[in-house]
């Protein structure tokens, strides 16, 4: 399993992600990247979610659980991939009752669906838990808090500034990508080329 | 072997080499380095900290006695180096004739003068930008040879030219994007480089593997968790041992009498026990592999169908002792289960000889006599679906910081957390190769104070099991503890920021200082020239602070953002009289 001499180029360049894949086989940290699959969510992109068995059917607003967190990656339609080839590009997409909506977020949602950078922007860890009781999102390293009605603004705990959104928009029934992250993202600590 | 100073401190040298970086005018150049032997870890000089403990045996004792408890009042700092990086600083200073290697969070090697802390070289390397760092540390380098060994949190393990900071080799071990990554210091013998990989709150299949020193090249992989095949391959009971966890991110023991390295394994992934049914080896056990080959020949399971989180990935400390009158190789293990566990080395294997509680604990009811094994209290194990309380959290009553033993007063010091318990509510979710995976509702996990202070330094006779001393700390107390023969007993480990020495016969607190940061860093003691120094690293991150954001959800009302971030290096000895 050992390589040695594997260059610490290649592994900075590798972006090719082992899970979500949609390849047959299994792909590791070394590997060399499609570039498609690097790029961060482009406008005109779909959506599919995330997962183990991830396919390439698009997501539509109904697909997202009332109140529930899906991952999800943006898909490429011309050239049918995923961009699940770095774990910075995932999104995070939640459903709630558009009444409830800040003014900021109606204009970016498609059904009341939201969508953001999965990436806290404290230490980069994926942001993954939805606390109900507190109706706040929660990410899991160091407990940062976003309020993903309003901008995700940060509620509570380290994370210096709002998830980055995603604009969404529906082509022909299905969500998409309407526009880029709105901010940069990642984390503080700037790790990586 | 001399102890002045092998290394000649000449002028700035500001060259910039492959994964090298100078400092600025302080950088001086190693002009000779005495290499790392075998016969020099069974044997370590007083002066040094060329081991993660010190000693193969764990023991985390320093001889040096010129710092004690009648002038520790005059102990001061000397020299101070910031790192540059946040997050959590684990790492021993590591010393070899008045050269100290120190890791830090964002895969950094320093190398300093460990009189003068002038910087000698800097490896610092770009992590991958789409790394998950769930435990952004680094417990520091091993030595062998002229070089010294890197296990980075991207699966890698980096030989460095102990003189120059220059990269010799550089293997994959591991697969980050899995979740596989390393903290731990590598622990060498006879050339032999091993590592272990984390990933337990990633469902990965843990791993200990060793690699030739000089090439890089592996020689052996021990999967922690055996195939349907291998030996203890029937203890699971479903598939779930190819995402069985059994992370090893502390380093091993040795016993080169035997010829046995001691390695602790970590939990088993999901954390509730009903979502992997079966005792599952080697989760939470201690296992003994023959180094050469990575052949296991022997293993003790502390709890199985670990449902806690609860890692006992600190390798048992190798001890001997008096026990009925005759003297026995004990390994003892004060656990992540609130267990204070001795045991025996025998020409068959691993024998149980006595487990005790050293923190409250309400998931076992009873250890068989013979061979230790928990039965457990239902009501306090963790399932799916329900919510459980059990105590120790899942912290336990001692996580991944190191207890230290005194060859002097024969006493095991353990910086405890008692009182601290916590609930959770079990969570069946699909497995996504590379994000998290803990099988709880990450609303429900929670800790429940109990008593009137949590942490507690406590001083065992683990020949008697009598507990001798208990000093209490209000809140959490997470860092290792330095044992000296000048009869003292060193620990950070508090949100106050403290660094503090204890009387090791007494528990009479001696002497303290304020630090920038909080410590979790593991402190040693060695000596250049004729001064005796202490080093530790101040930097709080991690677990420590993941406990303060939790304790401030308690009762307890902690300021979750109380402890400063920041990483320096301490260096303090005795002021010197005019």
């Amino acid at each position: 399993m050992a390589v040695p001499g594997v260059s610490r180029r290649a592994a900075l360049c590798a972006c090719l992600s082992s899970f979500a894949s949609v390849r047959s086989r299994e792909t590791r940290a070394d590997e060399v990247a499609d570039p498609n699959r690097c790029k961060l969510p482009q406008p005109g992109d779909l959506l599919v979610e995330a997962g183990v068995d991830v396919g390439t059917t698009p997501l539509k607003p109904a697909d997202i659980g009332l109140q529930e967190v899906l991952m999800a990656w943006a898909f490429d339609p011309q050239m049918k991939v995923p961009r699940d080839g770095s774990r910075l590009n995932m999104v995070l997409l939640m459903r709630f009752d558009p009444a409830t909506l800040g003014d900021a977020e109606k204009a970016n949602t498609v059904d009341g669906v939201v969508g953001f950078s999965a990436i806290c922007t404290h230490q980069q860890c994926p942001v993954t838990d939805w606390l109900r009781t507190a109706q706040v999102l929660q990410c899991p390293c160091h407990q940062s808090q976003y309020d993903p009605r309003h901008g995700a603004n940060v509620i509570g705990g380290p994370a210096p500034r709002p998830l980055p959104a995603l604009p969404l928009g529906l082509h022909n029934g299905v969500l998409g990508v309407a526009a880029s992250f709105t901010d940069r993202v990642g984390g503080e600590t700037q790790q990586g080329a | 072997m001399t102890r002045k100073a092998t290394i000649g401190l000449m002028a700035f040298s500001a060259s910039l080499l492959c994964g090298v970086s100078l400092g600025a005018a302080q950088a001086d150049e190693m002009t000779s380095y005495a290499p790392v032997t075998q016969q020099r870890l069974e044997n370590p000089e007083a002066a040094n900290w060329l081991l993660y403990r010190r000693t193969y045996d764990g023991h985390g004792f320093s001889p040096l006695r010129q710092i004690n408890g009648d002038n520790v009042k005059d102990l001061v700092p000397v020299w101070t180096f910031s790192t540059g990086v946040v997050e959590g600083h684990e790492a021993p200073p590591m010393v070899n004739n008045g050269v100290m290697y120190v890791t830090t969070p964002e895969m950094q090697v320093l190398a300093l003068n460990a009189a003068t802390g002038d910087l000698i070289w800097r490896y610092k390397e770009r992590l991958p930008a789409d790394l998950y760092q769930l435990h952004p540390t680094n417990r520091g380098v091993a030595l062998w040879g002229d070089k010294v060994y890197l296990a980075t949190v991207d699966a890698r393990l980096i030989a460095l030219d102990a003189k120059t900071g220059k990269e010799v080799w550089n293997t994959q071990v591991g697969d980050y994007k899995r979740g596989e990554y390393m903290t731990l210091e590598p622990l060498v013998v006879r050339g032999k480089v091993m590592v272990g990989s984390s990933g337990g709150e990633f469902g990965v299949r843990a791993f200990i593997a060793a690699y030739d020193a000089e090439t890089g090249k592996e020689a052996w992989r021990f999967h922690t968790i055996p195939g349907p095949e291998d030996q203890g391959g029937d203890t699971w009971k479903s598939d779930a041992w190819k995402t069985g966890g059994g992370s090893v991110w502390i380093t091993g023991n040795y016993d080169p009498r035997r010829n046995l390295a001691y390695w602790g394994v970590g939990n088993a992934a999901p954390w509730p026990g009903d979502l992997h049914p079966g005792d599952d080896l080697y989760t939470s056990s201690t296992v003994a592999l023959d180094p050469e080959t990575g052949k296991l020949q022997g293993y003790h399971q502390y709890h199985w169908n670990d449902s806690w989180d609860w890692d006992e990935v600190r390798a048992p400390l190798l001890i001997n002792m008096q026990h009925n009158g005759q003297m026995i190789d004990a390994l003892v293990h004060p656990a992540r289960d609130g267990y204070l566990w001795v045991l025996q080395q025998t020409d068959n294997g691993i024998k149980y000889i006595s487990g005790q509680p050293f923190v409250y604990q309400n998931a076992f009811k009873s250890l068989d006599p013979a061979t230790g094994r928990p039965t457990y209290d239902p009501d306090h194990k963790p399932v799916a679906g329900k919510e459980v309380s059990f105590c120790p959290s899942l912290w336990g009553g001692l996580d991944w910081p190191s207890e230290s033993y005194s060859d002097q007063t024969r006493l095991l010091y353990i910086p405890a957390n008692d009182n601290m318990c916590g609930k959770m509510v079990g969570e069946k979710k699909q497995l996504i190769a590379g994000q998290l995976w803990l099988g709880a509702d990450p609303e429900s996990l929670k800790l429940v104070p109990r008593g009137d202070h949590i942490g507690e330094l406590q001083a065992w006779d683990p020949a008697t099991g009598k507990r001798m001393w208990t000093y209490p700390f209000q809140n959490q107390l997470f860092a290792s503890v330095l044992t000296t023969g000048g009869g003292l007993v060193f620990v950070g480990g508090t949100n106050d920021r403290m660094f503090r020495a204890f009387d090791a016969n007494t528990g009479e607190l001696l002497w303290q200082q304020k630090t920038n940061s909080g410590i979790i860093g593991m402190p040693v003691a060695y000596q250049v020239g004729d001064t005796e120094y202490v080093a530790v690293q101040s930097g709080w991150g991690v677990d420590a602070q993941r406990i303060q954001t939790s304790l401030a959800q308690t009762s307890l009302k902690l300021d979750p953002a109380a402890v400063p971030q920041g990483g320096t290096i301490w260096v303090f000895a005795l002021r010197r009289r005019p």
